[in-house]
């Protein structure tokens, strides 16, 4: 077998393996908390018939690797079961919310990878010079802000002050792209500022390190410029690490996005979770868990087949 | 040597190059690497520049493109390419001479081509950024280049990455990668010293009909005297960054001036007289061995014999098993089969199941003795160390020995309180001998212990191990793949091909003929000082080196 085949098939695997493992987590994590859902439905006040009658209703007597296993075949098949705050469907619900969470960090990712690479590669192509040290300061300074003081300020300035774009980022069904859009360009321009150091930092690191090899003096000696040596001879050689960063960073813009969402009042997942954690609706915090574990893990195991990719040892073997 | 009447192509007069070294906690002090330096270069010439490391010889062909190497400066003096002086140039201009006027082969050509790009597009790259081709001019070119280079199926040679070939086919890549812009001068930059011997002599010949197809001009780096004298029209014998001499190649080798270039000339010239076997102090006998997680054997049933007091020289190529062979001895590699008999006993296969006086008769010294030496310690702390776990010794006694031992090793006691990065090449190489030689052994392994070194020092380790043999009677296991080396030190031989012993005996009949075809490729490879030995060698060779 091709070795990449064989290698991105055992990072899936590994993956689904690891899937596995914290559907486990959260589902038996979520069991050990004392009362049951049950007891979080009646409430307090609850008698023990209703108690039993309800529990009895809903298989919660049944043993509890049989619930897992029925719970888990629930997730992959696409029934979440219903929350009991509502009573809606989960699987519903989340689908919008997930949909909003997408288009908010897709459009955060869209403008904030190019620009940190393109950062990255100019910075180290004035490495030490003043180019490189605003670069970094201005990221720096941008990452050093928690997220809901670059917020406000954005709120403050952009919102309040200029009047320039919307305040609240409340998005519905039925809205089109281009109203959407406007309504979340104050979250992107926050996310971009959270997640841009990080990845920038590590693109010139990587191209710093690489422009060490032999092969830079080489592209030099033919006489190419330096932003061509560095984009055509380093920057091949870096997509390794730069991939990692820049996977950690979309999952942060789908997992981490909490506070973000809560400043601006986006209805996506993060403040669906915040909602229902609140009234301790754990069906519901189960779903949201395994499905930032999904994306979690999903975008490092895309990580990992970009860098095997990227290796030409790998994909053209002797 | 110049005519005055046609002007040269490349002209550097009082050159000067240097560099600002930071010692740590000592002030920035300047450093001269080049001084005052002049040579010239004629259109379809070559100028041979030889020296030893820390020459100046590769800072000078590097100034020849107007490039100098991390913080180096190119100080002073003149360097006229095509009669304009290129040593103040701005970068605009120095690009676009890089590549279209002069052009540059790297010593490893492994690091020099970028991993992660065909090699058809590293080739013809230069043409294109300069626009002196299309595309397919440039293509067609390389694949001429190619063919004319030796390379195997050279329409589709470009696809591969440059993982996929082997080290002599990336050399003569990037010899095409030269080439193909059609440059005024190539910079050979010791383009054969990472070889093999026998694949050495057949870049060289791609090299030497390259440069006389295309009748480019070249300058030819390298510390090997004997290589250069196959391929220069004129060679620089550098020193320390200064001249030393500078003649034609015919002058240079046949009539020497200097005493440093009759030295460079002679070197290697140790006589050395094999001796009688005696007992053997070590007996390796039908060893069979393979690494973990492979099922392929990289020794098949090697047995050799040596006397104590004698030294048994292990040739071959890289890949060969040379190395293996000595971690199988030391234990490192436990064997699948066979048996070692050392001093009188049976071995165990295993480092970790040997007696203490097991570890102790038994020593190694290594290529690399910058990696063998813990960079932290003094050099007493260093040759102490087997002193104290052997012997036990302490305090005065133990000094007292380590300054024997310095003495031993013609080193001096001065150096007890030194580090390692205080050292000379050699004189490191000369403290892993005393470390070695501190635990009393009967037998030192010594693998490729003068491979890294210029020759006039290796000459000076070859002749201190002599000397030490003779006084201490201790036995060698001498690994190299420098048939030089072997001639000098040598009682007998093994040739080792692919993991088996191919010629074993004493040196004499091993360097008789006739020999078996590898045994003969490998001799007639090695270069040889005196004009013309190319040509002869290649008319008189039995079997083509193995693939590369």
């Amino acid at each position: 077998m091709h070795p990449v085949v064989k290698l991105v098939t055992q990072r899936l695997a590994l993956g689904l393996l690891l899937m596995l493992a914290v559907s486990a987590l959260i589902f038996f994590g979520v069991e050990a908390l004392p009362g049951d859902t049950a007891q979080a439905m009646l409430g307090q006040s609850a008698t023990p018939e209703a108690l039993a009658n309800l529990r009895e209703k809903m298989g919660l007597n049944e043993p509890v690797l049989w619930r897992y296993g029925h719970w888990l075949y629930g997730f992959v098949t696409g029934d979440m079961g219903v929350a009991l705050t509502n009573g809606e469907d989960i699987a519903k619900s989340i689908g919008s919310r997930l949909g909003n969470t997408l288009f908010l960090a897709f459009w955060a990712a869209l403008i904030s990878v190019p620009l940190a690479i393109l950062l990255g590669l100019l910075a180290a192509r004035y490495n030490g010079r003043w180019p490189d040290r605003l670069i970094s300061g201005v990221t720096l300074a941008t990452i050093s802000l928690p997220e809901f003081v670059a917020g406000y300020l954005v709120l403050y300035f952009l919102a309040v002050k200029l009047q320039l774009f919307p305040a609240m980022s409340m998005v519905f069904p039925g809205m089109g792209v281009f109203e959407r859009l406007q309504a979340i360009i104050l979250p992107v321009i926050v996310l971009v500022m959270v997640v841009l150091a990080h990845m920038m930092r590590m693109t010139r690191a990587a191209i710093l390190n690489v422009m060490q090899s032999a092969y830079i003096e080489t592209a030099e000696l033919k006489g190419l410029s330096p932003l061509t040596v560095i984009w055509r001879h380093a920057f091949p050689n870096a997509i390794a690490p730069v991939v990692n960063v820049v996977m950690l960073n979309l999952a942060y813009l789908v997992v981490g996005v909490v506070v973000v969402e809560v400043v601006f009042v986006y209805p996506g997942m993060g403040q669906y979770l915040v909602d229902h954690v609140t009234k301790r609706d754990l069906p519901v915090v189960q779903a949201c868990g395994m499905i930032f574990a999904a994306v979690y893990i999903g975008l490092n195991i895309l990580a990992d087949v970009v860098s095997i990719l990227a290796n030409p040892r790998l994909r053209h073997p002797k | 040597m110049l005519d005055q009447a046609k002007p040269s192509l490349l002209e550097i007069k009082n050159l000067r190059i240097e560099a600002t070294s930071y010692p740590p906690g000592e002030a920035p002090r300047k450093v001269v690497l080049v001084d005052d330096v002049s040579v010239a270069v004629e259109q379809g010439k070559v100028l041979g520049l030889i020296g030893e490391s820390g020459a100046g010889k590769s800072t000078i062909g590097l100034s020849a493109m107007a490039f100098a190497r991390g913080g180096a400066r190119l100080a002073g003096g003149q360097i006229l390419l095509n009669g304009r002086d290129i040593r103040s140039a701005g970068p605009s201009d120095l690009r676009s001479l890089r590549g279209r006027e002069v052009t540059y082969v790297a010593q490893s050509a492994a690091a020099a081509f970028n991993p992660a790009k065909r090699l058809m597009e590293q080739v013809i790259e230069t043409s294109l950024h300069h626009k002196l081709m299309t595309r397919a001019e440039a293509e067609a070119r390389a694949v001429d280049l190619f063919r004319k280079l030796g390379l195997p199926n050279p329409e589709t040679f470009g696809t591969r990455y440059p993982h996929q070939v082997s080290g002599g086919q990336l050399q003569r890549a990037m010899t095409a990668m030269a080439l193909c812009p059609k440059p005024d001068l190539v910079v050979f930059d010791e383009p054969t010293t990472a070889l093999d011997v026998t694949t050495q002599i057949d870049v060289l010949v791609a090299i030497k009909a390259a440069i006389r197809d295309t009748g480019v001009a070249a300058l030819y780096i390298t510390h090997d005297l004997a290589v250069v004298a196959q391929v220069a029209d004129d060679i620089l014998v550098l020193r320390g960054g200064k001249k030393v001499e500078y003649g034609t190649t015919d002058q240079i080798i046949n009539a020497p001036q200097q005493a440093y270039t009759q030295a460079l000339v002679s070197v290697r010239s140790i006589d050395h007289v094999e001796k009688a076997d005696t007992a053997p102090v070590l007996s390796v006998a039908n060893i069979t061995a393979r690494y973990r997680g492979t099922n392929f054997d990289v020794l098949k049933n090697v047995t050799v014999d040596l006397s104590a007091g004698q030294t048994l020289a292990v040739v071959g190529e890289s890949g060969s098993g040379k190395s293996t062979l000595a971690r199988v001895i030391t234990g490192l590699l436990p064997t699948a089969q066979g048996r070692i008999t050392f001093a009188g006993r049976i071995l165990s296969p295993d480092l970790a199941s040997r007696s203490k006086d097991d570890l102790r008769e038994l020593q190694m010294i290594y290529q690399m003795a910058d990696t063998a030496m813990n960079p932290r310690q003094t050099v007493g702390t260093i040759i102490g160390r087997p002193l104290e776990f052997y012997f036990g010794l302490k305090g005065d006694a133990k000094r007292k020995r380590i300054q024997e031992l310095l003495e031993e090793i013609e080193m001096g006691a001065g150096f007890i309180d030194r580090y390692p990065a205080e050292l000379s090449g050699g004189q490191k190489q000369r403290v892993c001998i005393a470390r070695a030689l501190a635990a009393k052994p009967k037998l030192i392994i010594c693998d490729e212990v003068t491979s890294a070194l210029d020759p006039l020092v290796a000459d000076g380790i070859l002749k201190l191990l002599l000397s030490l043999q003779a006084r201490e009677g201790v036995a060698y296991l001498f690994i190299t793949h420098d048939l030089a080396t072997v001639k000098a030190i040598a009682d007998k031989i093994a040739v080792m091909y692919r993991g088996q012993v191919v010629r074993y005996g004493s040196k004499t009949d091993v360097l008789t003929p006739p020999f078996d075809d590898y045994t003969d490729l490998l001799l007639s490879s090695v270069p040889e000082m005196k004009l013309g030995w190319l040509e002869e060698v290649l008319a008189s060779r039995k079997m083509e080196s193995g693939g590369n």
